[in-house]
């Protein structure tokens, strides 16, 4: 039997809904992230938005009130109060009060984080422009990461896969449940490695060595960007971590130090910029060299 | 917009017409003229470079600029609408309001106004000079940071010279306000009587002289790190890219105060008009923005909590930086309270004031986020800091600043504007300027990183989004254009001594337009 008219309709709205859940949304939040950190920083974020939603609705509603009830138009007729040394009292102490029952839960978090001690191994991560590369000190492995997006894809030629500019030639194996310190560098200028299901953000700055760490409780690959502008190509020098149970760990690790002395070959320059040599041992730091990045 | 010249009493000008006449004016009204119209120019410039970065990120991948050259367009943007927009819009307003508004025949040091204002051209073509040298415009951001900015080609000493004069033209500037509002206010008018435009600025005016010798010395010692063997900020010779940050932001942060503070001061004269009820608070406002001003020196490293601080230092930075949302909190429930039970109508300066409360709250929120520093591990460098400044300073300083120019259009041409267009324009303002930044948020939330002419899949949406908004709040500003020129050509009702049913102060009494010089006798202020 054909649908009336309201019938069609329905099923249409109904339809393009239902289709509607099965496109992904576009994220908008901060992911809750797999550690502990993670999770404290969303809750955190989650309790100053609220905070802030409570307030502003409050205060924007009081000025919509007005706009609507003391306007001229309506006959409104203005009063002539000017002052209120109380109402000022109110309105500083009950704001300061809040900012102290923010800022009690974000120190805690703020020490918690900064506390690499007792950690299980350590990696040290080199900035380079525009690349990153990985030494895990107590497993003898050491490898550049750099982006492996086809450079056809990032000048539409061809359509863009899943993982578009978020994907390395070689990515970060990491053990679950181990906490895992950073040690954190640059070869050149200031770059910041960032993993946002990690919650683990830092600058990475030639001459100095920057401390983090991390716990990863779920297995998973989970990508990053770098930070912090870094010349042409800093959006285009993705982190890939891919965490995994401690006995495929300890194989990759098997694997990579089998594989030519954990050196992967050169890889390939990243998709746009122009070649950069970068010659050498990986296990030593290039020397502190002035790159002519005139164009 | 030329102040009528005739109606001065027995004295006949002496000065020059034409082009000389603007090149050797030192007249206050003058100046302000020439200050307003280069920051307009400034902000189209500004405006044209959003446009191509908006362009450029409205799909994912590269469609339209090379990485480099978009990196160009970031930072030239930033810098031209920092210094070349929002600082000159905010000192034309001063010269032509704060001599009128304390009954002062011009300002204090009237030569070295027009050297105020006459190296600012020279400053900005230098700046946009270096989208034509070798190796490009500069690529490090409006911040400068080493050693990223050292790998800057020809244009490098052109972005430290440039640097130097905004920063000159600035202090001079703020010396000038200093002077004129301590010395040549009317006999009556006390500090505590002065209307809070004139207050904000003093205040500003002081930051601007503490802060601004600063940056020139970061700059200067990027500028020798350069060219004269110094390591400053390069660790292989003992120096270190942090300290830079530490320089700069101190210098940073009373910068986006001296942006937003006389806008401020602009919202405090225009919501006590159309509210025909006195500013709620005059001496509270006073004290807070007193309070903004001294906590602004010490709240910098907010900008830092990546780079390795030590813990003491990220916990002290966080308290002081959550403290600064108390004064300013209380300066929009005194503009709240002012418009409680007054009798308000809805002319488009009062339009412009209001947007720019709510939505510079909405921004002052998001910095209360950002100011919470182990969360800040999760926003820094991202979008959600975009949208948090863009919301502050364009719905803050701008926004504004528009709104003072719709207060105060008809007493400088004598002229009122167009109603209906002005209402036009702040309306698409609204909507361009909301579609474009409030889907940051949540670009920046999801993980999208700041400076990236290209991003993943993930993020199309909102950057389509952000982008269509870009145009339309780009577009839309052509409007303003329109009502200025309409009004400077004399078309538009006349303008009365008053202009605003609510409007009192000084700068009230005098004709629309007023003489070319005004109060050359003291008024009495009671």
């Amino acid at each position: 039997m054909a649908l009336t008219g309201r019938q069609s309709l329905f099923a249409t709205l109904t339809g393009s809904l239902v289709a509607g859940q099965a496109m992904a949304v576009q994220p908008y939040n901060m992911p809750v992230g797999v550690t502990d950190t993670s999770r404290t920083l969303y809750d955190l974020h989650m309790m100053v938005f609220w905070v802030c939603v409570v307030i502003g609705v409050g205060v924007f509603a009081v000025m919509f009130y007005s706009i609507w009830k003391h306007r001229k138009s309506r006959g409104h007729k203005a009063a002539t109060f000017h002052e209120s040394t109380l109402v000022e009292f109110i309105w500083t102490v009950i704001p300061f009060a809040i900012l102290i029952a923010i800022t009690i839960p974000a120190t805690k978090a703020m020490i918690d984080i900064e506390d690499t001690s007792d950690s299980d191994m350590t990696i040290k991560i080199t900035g380079y422009q525009w690349k990153w590369h990985y030494d895990y000190l107590d497993d003898g492995v050491s490898f550049y990461s750099t982006l492996s997006t086809p450079r056809a894809e990032i000048y539409n030629e061809e359509p863009k896969n899943k993982n578009y500019l978020l994907q390395v030639d070689n990515e970060v194996v990491l053990p679950v449940n181990k906490k895992i310190r950073f040690l954190i560098t640059g070869n050149d200028v200031i770059h910041a490695w960032w993993v946002p299901d990690l919650a683990v953000k830092r600058d990475a700055i030639p001459g100095f060595i920057n401390e983090m760490w991390t716990r990863i409780e779920k297995p998973g690959v989970y990508r990053g960007q770098c930070a912090e502008l870094c010349g042409r190509d800093h959006g285009f020098m993705p982190i890939v971590v891919r965490a995994v149970e401690q006995e495929e760990y300890d194989q990759w690790v098997a694997e990579k130090k089998a594989s030519v002395a954990g050196a992967a070959p050169m890889a390939a320059s990243p998709a746009v910029a122009a070649p950069s040599a970068v010659a050498g041992d990986p296990a030593e730091p290039a020397a502190v060299q002035v790159n002519n990045h005139g164009a | 917009m030329s102040a009528v010249t005739t109606h001065d009493d027995a004295h006949h000008e002496d000065h020059p017409s034409g082009i000389m006449r603007w090149i050797t004016t030192t007249n206050h009204k003058d100046i302000g003229t020439l200050y307003l119209w280069f920051s307009f120019t400034m902000f189209f410039v500004g405006g044209i470079m959003a446009l191509v970065i908006r362009t450029e990120l409205f799909m994912p991948g590269l469609q339209v600029v090379d990485p480099q050259f978009f990196n160009s367009m970031t930072t030239l943007h930033g810098l031209i609408m920092v210094f070349g927009a929002v600082m000159p819009a905010a000192v034309g307003l001063a010269n032509w309001m704060i001599p009128m508004m304390i009954g002062a025949p011009d300002m204090a040091l009237p030569r070295m106004n027009n050297w105020s204002f006459w190296i600012l051209p020279f400053a900005g073509f230098m700046l946009v000079v270096t989208l034509l040298l070798p190796g490009g415009a500069p690529a490090g951001g409006w911040t400068m940071y080493p050693p990223l900015t050292l790998q800057t080609g020809d244009a490098f000493p052109f972005l430290i010279f440039s640097v130097h004069l905004l920063g000159m033209s600035s202090i001079m500037g703020s010396i000038n306000i200093i002077a004129t509002i301590l010395n040549l206010r009317a006999p009556g008018m006390t500090l505590m009587k002065m209307p809070l435009f004139v207050w904000t600025w003093l205040i500003t005016a002081f930051l601007l002289v503490a802060v601004m010798p600063v940056l020139a010395g970061a700059v200067t010692m990027m500028l020798t790190d350069k060219f004269f063997g110094t390591s400053f900020f390069t660790a292989a010779g003992g120096g270190d890219p942090v300290m830079f940050q530490h320089i700069f932001w101190f210098f940073g942060h009373p910068e986006v105060y001296i942006i937003v503070l006389p806008a401020f001061g602009v919202l405090s004269q225009i919501v006590p008009v159309f509210s025909r009820k006195p500013l709620f608070g005059y001496s509270s406002m006073v004290y807070a923005t007193a309070s903004i001003a001294f906590l602004s020196f010490i709240v910098w490293a907010h900008h830092m909590y990546t780079v390795g601080m030590p813990l003491a230092g990220q916990l002290y930075f966080m308290y002081a930086t959550v403290l600064i949302s108390v004064p300013t909190g209380v300066k929009v429930f005194n503009w709240t309270a002012t418009m409680w039970r007054g009798s308000l109508t809805f002319e488009t300066p009062m339009l412009f004031a209001i947007g720019s409360i709510i939505l510079f709250t909405l921004g002052g929120f998001t910095g209360l986020m950002l100011g919470v520093a182990p969360a800040d591990f999760q926003y820094h460098d991202t979008y959600f800091v975009v949208a948090h400044f863009h919301y502050t300073l364009v719905t803050g300083a701008v926004i504004g600043i528009m709104g003072g120019v719709y207060l105060w259009l008809p007493k400088w041409t004598g002229r009122m504007y167009d109603e209906k267009l002005g209402k036009i324009h702040f309306w698409l303002s609204m909507i361009g300027f909301n579609l474009t930044f409030f889907p940051q948020h949540f670009l920046g939330l999801a993980g999208m990183p700041r400076r990236i002419p290209d991003y993943a899949l993930q993020f199309t949406d909102w950057n389509m989004l952000s982008s269509v908004g870009s145009y339309i709040f780009g577009f839309s500003q052509l409007i303003l254009v329109y009502v200025v020129i309409k009004c400077i050509r004399g078309e538009g009702d006349k303008a009365t001594d008053q202009v605003w049913e609510g409007a009192e102060g000084l700068e009230w009494t005098l004709p629309s337009p007023p003489p070319y010089h005004s109060f050359t006798t003291p008024p009495e202020v009671k």
